[in-house]
């Protein structure tokens, strides 16, 4: 059994830290300026010059890509902070005190994790508008239920625990018994949590920039340009196909590696 | 009895609080309506006229009441675009996204139980791996990109279907439910992967229970002891999952929808928050609101039927 | 098939020519006549069995209202006159044939028109046209608020009824008054379902409508006139033109119009293409009442640091023409090619007057588009960015749905510049210039100089045909001199058809007639 859960870890880590690695050099240097415009070089298919093609309008689709996963790692990377930040304060608060505040807080989280967080997303940045900043604020809030509840349910486990009622006699202070004995205790929950978040977030940014609400041209995301490859599947097949291996690339890896943190999880606790 | 009143009411409340804030939000929304209706030909005159036959000079509660009323009696009010009834409108798009989430529903119940089952039942640990790897990858691939995947090998290479065609179902059923298979296969697809290794998980889970090993012991195969009790429990967790699925397919269907161009209520949601068709935009809202919440419903009722234990709480 | 298009290209330009009443008129056709229509590939033999009666056509956009006197789009307009007619209506030679009316006359002093009501006119509906239902129309067409030129000339006359006849008395001359009367559809007075399922007396009558999905025409058994030859015409709503080119080279279209060069280049069924031009003025329109644009040494930077050939070649194959001002070659009178010469590609020139505007350090905008209309307009767009970065303007591309452009753009008026291309629904000059003048409620980038306006009016007012001609012309010259927008070419157009088919008419104006196709 052990072996199999390490392959899962394995194999996602792998492809994380590929990916990371591509997104950070991405950061500094592509093959091509991302934004530059070969007239004479448009569609061309594949080759040693342009490693994945260029597109409608002659740019480099591997530098295009390296800069689009800039855009989706920094959403996503924001979103999760953001969600896992107020997850993590509303989550212990309530877990820990209880109460009717903890009662309305969960009721609320339940029905808002009852709607699909793509169509919660995409109704909101109707209203809000697109860009990078507003999928990040929305998203970054729709995502706080998801994490509290995991948090709440954690610290509302453990804060009878005969180890944090001797802290309490002994007189520790609240905070530090919520932050420092007790959130430790919630990684191994949190972290395929935040995995899953990393996705979900990567997946709904693409979604939307998908859909033409999300990610404005000409700021270069996945989703965009899958969107703007559809309409060349035709005659630069690849333009999509590769755009597209991207995100699915990304998403794996991460759904990977939180599949095997599952499965260590249970795994120890049997 | 208690507890479907109970359920029923929260429904209710629900449904009005969603209506209610989705009704707020899109009033502090920028932009007159009246101004999209008349042009900006329109002379002051005409605007306040219009204005007020719209009861846009009423104060928000007001006007939300007055909606709340004409909406339950079935009147949507009218599409500030195109200037057509949104309950015709609707009328028009619903049973093509119903019909949609509906086929795609049933491609994940009829490939995702058998192959759940399968795979659960089965005690192989190379195929176990090899299932749980295909199961990963297929919940990575996003819905639009299998599309578009489809369009691609099935549409373009292999010409079993034209990629941005669509067939109304008025014109001819037969074609329209050919070329439903594609957008349907496309949402399922990752559902089919969740609910393959949900099922596979909970039956795996079952069998290792002491009821089974009692059963064994006294002497029951293993296929019966499958047939008669542990796919019984394993299947009750996986009805609830399949239920809210509904609610996933649906929003599923609203992006697959823009692959494959078929004209539903996701195309027309997107066009109208385009161009912020305020009524067109709030109906649909309202309906997939109300779509989730009793899918939701639903899940609670059957897990109330289907597992005994739950309703002695 | 190339030498009917070419005489139909032909018919047009003289048609302009007769139309304008002046004979010596020349006009640029189309240079891109030849090598395009065998592109298509005569590898696939035309479909052998006998096409059906009933046809698909594609088109890239939804309509915005069914109501004749609502439609604001050329999308909507084109496909609706198979529905609705005037008084009169156009020919594809830019002629007027008399169509609610059986006979017009125009007095000698050219202030009173009178239209001989038809005999026998029946509405799709079934009901007899009559003069009151003939002056219901043109009230209505006065009141409504979206083709204001049209209002406002039907409103400068006084319309009486007297038996059969329609008479409309001006106020002053107005040459240019039957296309004016062509575009008021006559409907039915006590009729109050337009939007929703219009009625007019067109050769084709409305069969259904579905938002984003088809407008269903069928054939009006009770024409007066030459009946329609299709039973069924079915205009099918797209995405997007990709999408619509993939069903098109499927067979499952029968017919798309508006298509760009590098389009039919990637079409390989076999079908016949037929070429034309689009009349618009295509151009990246700046709002010229907001900083930056509102400095006239800023917009003139533009056009030097904006190479109309190399954006050309990048969005549109280098096919169609430059146009310099707010006018198409096909309206030959006026067109002026010259202008488009005025803004040689000048990199240097362009900072120059860019320091002198007080924006040595550039400045950054946004250039708005329709994404319907990717193709072109996005390229160009993108190319225009590019060549603006030389010049150090950050230009960012704003992509917008075209029902958001329409009513946050065009009527809203909030953008920096967008890009876009301008028809007239009016063969007539005023129907490209009156836009412009200072306070018409469409001249949406908030061009103001006096000069134009006074030109303007004085064109306008004009009786004498060669000294309008002038005027008209002096207008085009001050857009360009005023740089009010960086005008940029029209459109090459192609018609993709079915071989089954034929008797396709281009028109002056963007107009798709049905009427005349028919399977061989």
């Amino acid at each position: 059994m052990k072996k199999k859960l390490n392959s899962f870890i394995c194999v996602g880590g792998v492809l994380a830290v590929l990916l990371t690695l591509l997104f950070l050099v991405g950061l500094f240097w592509t093959p091509y300026p991302p934004d530059e415009m070969h007239a004479m070089a448009k569609f061309q298919a594949p080759s040693a010059q342009y490693l994945l093609g260029t597109d409608n309008l002659g740019r480099d689709v591997l530098s295009r890509i390296m800069d689009g996963m800039g855009t989706s790692f920094f959403i996503a990377i924001c979103v999760v902070l953001i969600g896992c930040f107020f997850g993590i304060v509303i989550g212990s608060l309530c877990g820990y005190y209880g109460g009717i505040a903890d009662a309305i807080l969960t009721r609320l989280c339940d029905t808002i994790t009852a709607f699909p967080a793509m169509l919660l997303a995409l109704i909101v940045i109707s209203i809000t508008g697109g860009g990078q900043y507003n999928i990040i604020l929305v998203l970054g809030i729709l995502f706080i239920p998801s994490f509290a509840r995991i948090v709440r349910t954690e610290y509302a486990r453990v804060r009878d625990l005969n180890y944090i009622q001797s802290a309490r006699l002994m007189g520790v202070s609240t905070f530090r018994i919520m932050y420092v004995h007790i959130l430790p205790n919630t990684i191994p929950v949190l972290l395929p949590a935040v995995t899953i978040g990393f996705n979900n977030a990567i997946l709904s940014e693409a979604s939307m920039s998908f859909l033409g609400i999300g990610i404005t041209p000409p700021q270069a995301s996945l989703g965009t340009m899958l969107k703007d490859s559809q309409s060349y599947l035709r005659n630069a097949p690849w333009f999509a196909l590769c755009t597209g291996c991207a995100i699915v690339l990304i998403i794996l890896s991460f759904s990977l590696l939180s599949e095997g943190i599952q499965q260590r999880n249970r795994s120890r606790k049997i | 009895m208690k507890f479907f009143l109970k359920k029923t009411i929260t429904l209710i409340i629900t449904l009005f609080i969603v209506s209610l804030l989705a009704f707020f939000a899109f009033s502090i929304i920028p932009g007159d309506p009246t101004a999209k209706i008349l042009g900006m030909e329109a002379s002051q005159a005409q605007i306040d006229a219009l204005r007020i036959e719209l009861g846009l000079d009423q104060p928000v509660l007001v006007r939300y009441l007055d909606w709340l009323g004409n909406f339950v009696r079935g009147d949507f009010g009218t599409s500030y675009s195109y200037q057509l009834p949104v309950r015709q409108m609707l009328a028009d798009k619903l049973p093509i996204t119903a019909l949609l989430t509906l086929i795609s529903f049933l491609f994940t119940l009829v490939i995702a139980i058998p192959l759940g089952i399968y795979s659960g039942s089965v005690k192989s640990e190379w195929l176990d791996r090899v299932n749980a790897t295909i199961d990963q990858v297929f919940m990575s691939v996003p819905q639009f990109f299998i599309g578009i995947l489809m369009c691609f090998v099935l549409g373009i290479s292999m010409k079993w279907f034209i990629p941005g065609n669509y067939v109304s179902y008025s014109s001819s059923w037969s074609g329209f439910l050919y070329y439903m298979i594609f957008p349907a296969f496309s949402i399922a697809i990752p559902r089919i992967a969740m609910t393959v290794k949900m099922l596979r998980s909970s039956i795996l889970n079952e069998l290792g229970r002491d009821y089974v090993r009692t059963a064994h012991s006294r002497g029951c195969s293993r296929s019966v002891i499958l047939r008669r009790y542990v796919l019984r429990n394993a299947l009750i967790p996986v009805i609830t999952f399949l239920a809210i699925s509904m609610a996933e397919i649906m929003t599923g269907s609203i992006i697959v929808e823009q692959v494959f161009t078929v004209p539903g209520i996701g195309r027309l949601l997107l066009t109208s928050i385009g161009n912020r068709d305020f009524p067109v935009v709030l109906a649909i809202v309202v309906i997939l609101a109300a779509w989730i919440v009793l899918v939701n419903y639903l899940a609670d009722i059957i897990n109330q039927l289907v597992d005994p234990r739950l309703r002695l709480q | 098939m190339k030498k009917p298009i070419l005489a139909a290209i032909l018919a047009v330009v003289l048609a302009m020519g007769s139309l304008c009443g002046c004979g010596g008129a020349t006009s640029e056709a189309p240079a891109n006549s030849s090598e395009n229509s065998a592109s298509s590939g005569e590898a696939t033999p035309a479909p052998e069995a006998k096409h059906a009666n009933e046809i698909v056509v594609g088109i890239p956009q939804d309509l915005d209202s069914l109501d004749p006197f609502q439609m604001g789009t050329a999308g909507t307009r084109e496909v609706m006159f198979n529905v609705f007619e005037g008084l009169i209506k156009l020919n594809p030679d830019g002629s007027y044939a008399d169509a609610v009316a059986s006979s017009h006359s125009v007095s000698e002093d050219g202030l009173t028109y009178t239209f001989t009501l038809r005999d026998g006119v029946v509405f799709h509906n079934g009901k007899a046209a009559t003069a009151d239902d003939v002056l219901y129309s043109i009230n209505t067409c006065v009141a409504s608020t979206v083709n204001e030129s049209v209002a406002a000339a039907l409103s400068a006359a006084e319309v009486s009824v007297d038996g059969n006849d329609i008479v409309f008395t001006l106020g002053e001359t107005n040459t240019d008054f039957l296309a004016y009367v062509s575009n008021a559809y006559i409907v039915p007075a006590d009729y109050s379902a337009q939007a929703t399922a219009p009625v007019g007396t067109g050769p084709f009558k409305f069969e259904s409508y579905s938002v984003q999905d088809s407008l269903v025409l069928s054939k009006n058994q009770d024409y007066y006139g030459t009946p329609a030859q299709l039973d069924k015409v079915t205009f099918k709503i797209f995405a997007s033109t990709d999408a619509e080119l993939m069903a098109l080279d499927s067979g499952a279209l029968d017919m798309v119009a508006h298509l760009q060069y590098d389009q039919i280049s990637t079409l390989s069924n076999g079908y016949t293409v037929l070429d034309g031009t689009m009349n618009l003025a295509v151009a990246m329109y700046l709002n010229n009442a907001v900083a930056p644009f509102d400095n006239m040494l800023v917009r003139q930077a533009l056009c030097y640091a904006v190479d109309i050939d190399e954006i050309m070649a990048f969005a549109t194959g280098g096919q169609g023409v430059k146009i310099g001002s707010s006018m198409f070659p096909n309206f030959g009178k006026y067109f002026d090619a010259s202008l488009a010469e005025n803004y040689p590609h000048n990199v240097e020139k362009a900072k120059e007057l860019l320091a002198e505007a007080g924006y040595a350090d550039g400045f950054s905008f946004k250039i708005t588009y329709a994404t319907e209309y990717e193709h072109p307009y996005g390229d160009m767009a993108a190319a225009i960015q590019q060549e603006l970065a030389q010049v150090g303007i950050t230009a960012e591309l704003n992509p917008i749905e075209w029902a958001s452009w329409y009513s946050d753009v065009y009527k809203g008026r909030s953008f920096d510049a967008t890009l876009v291309g301008f028809d007239t629904s009016v063969l007539s000059a005023t129907g490209m210039l009156q836009r412009w003048t200072s306070n018409a409620s469409k001249n949406m980038i908030g061009f103001s100089n006096a000069e134009y306006d006074e030109a303007y009016a004085a064109a306008v007012a004009c009786t004498d045909d060669a000294e309008q001609t002038a005027l008209y012309k002096r207008c085009l010259e001050i857009l360009n001199e005023d740089a009010a927008n960086v005008y940029i070419q029209d459109l090459a157009e192609y018609v993709v058809i079915n071989p089954a088919l034929e008797g396709y008419h281009f028109y002056p104006l963007y107009i798709m007639d049905m009427s005349t196709i028919c399977v061989k």
